[in-house]
């Protein structure tokens, strides 16, 4: 996964990296049904590798984005500064989570799968996610839909925006 | 062999470093774009794993919402970036430079 994400910021070749986020992605939701969410795990595959990649695709089919030239942004001031801050970043973060356990309990606690009213346990099944969405997250839910429906109309105001000032 | 909650964020935080790097030294806007993509996908990762070893719903909760987010996000950045590319005819940032005084 790792690799494939590294191979997709660096190709030079736009639609190439894209393939290489989809693995990527549907590694990541190897990853998540190693962590028994299942129903995240089935979510990242139908969201990211399904919708939001195909979006991707589709742009960068319908922009034909040319290859960029050369590796010349290796050497560029930022990618130093970028290196040294993440290598730091990275170096304190294993150093953190090898060093001692401020991370909580490291061990696997049996998921129960009971689905009560009220109860915040971890648990896989999509009845569980409906039932915490709609009693104690109902407040986020809505505002998620509304803003679902804005970015909607935002993107229709744009583009539509767009023809009309090509029409003149 | 387990796997602990420690190897789990530091898959996490590569990831992260990767997408971090890849907005940083990139040029191509699309590029950009799946790096931040990526990034988000390493929150989502180290949130699932705290949650899952915490034995909390509210991560997984959490991960949701921030997959929503990010594919109206997805959606509207796009669609940003194919009107730029109609009036600028290109996806470099380096050449997307009509703020500059």
């Amino acid at each position: 996964m790792l690799i494939s994400a590294l191979v997709m910021v660096l190709n030079k070749n736009a639609v190439n990296s894209a393939m290489c986020m989809i693995v990527a992605l549907v590694s990541t939701a190897g990853l998540f049904v190693l962590l028994e969410a299942y129903f995240l795990a089935i979510l990242q595959v139908l969201v990211y590798a399904g919708a939001v990649m195909v979006l991707f695709l589709f742009i960068i089919m319908l922009l034909d984005v040319d290859k960029e030239e050369n590796y010349e942004y290796l050497k560029h001031k930022f990618a130093f500064i970028a290196r040294l801050l993440g290598f730091s970043l990275l170096f304190f973060l294993v150093f953190n989570s090898f060093s001692e356990t401020y991370l909580p309990s490291t061990e696997l606690v049996q998921i129960t799968n009971e689905g009560e009213a009220g109860t915040i346990d971890f648990s896989n099944t999509a009845k569980s996610f409906g039932q915490i969405l709609f009693t104690k997250y109902m407040l986020p839910f809505q505002v998620i839909g509304f803003l679902l429906l804005v970015a909607m109309i935002g993107v229709i105001v744009i583009s539509k925006k767009q023809t009309t000032e090509a029409e003149k | 062999m387990t796997i602990g909650i420690n190897e789990f964020i530091i898959v996490s935080s590569m990831l992260f470093l990767v997408g971090f790097f890849g907005v940083i030294i990139r040029r191509n806007t699309i590029i950009i774009y799946m790096s931040l993509e990526l990034m988000l996908n390493a929150i989502n990762l180290a949130l699932v794993a705290f949650s899952r070893f915490n034995n909390t719903m509210d991560g997984s909760i959490f991960v949701f919402f921030i997959m929503t987010v990010a594919a109206a996000e997805v959606a509207v950045g796009l669609a940003i970036i194919v009107m730029l590319y109609r009036q600028k005819q290109t996806v470099l940032v380096n050449e997307l430079n009509q703020l500059k005084g």
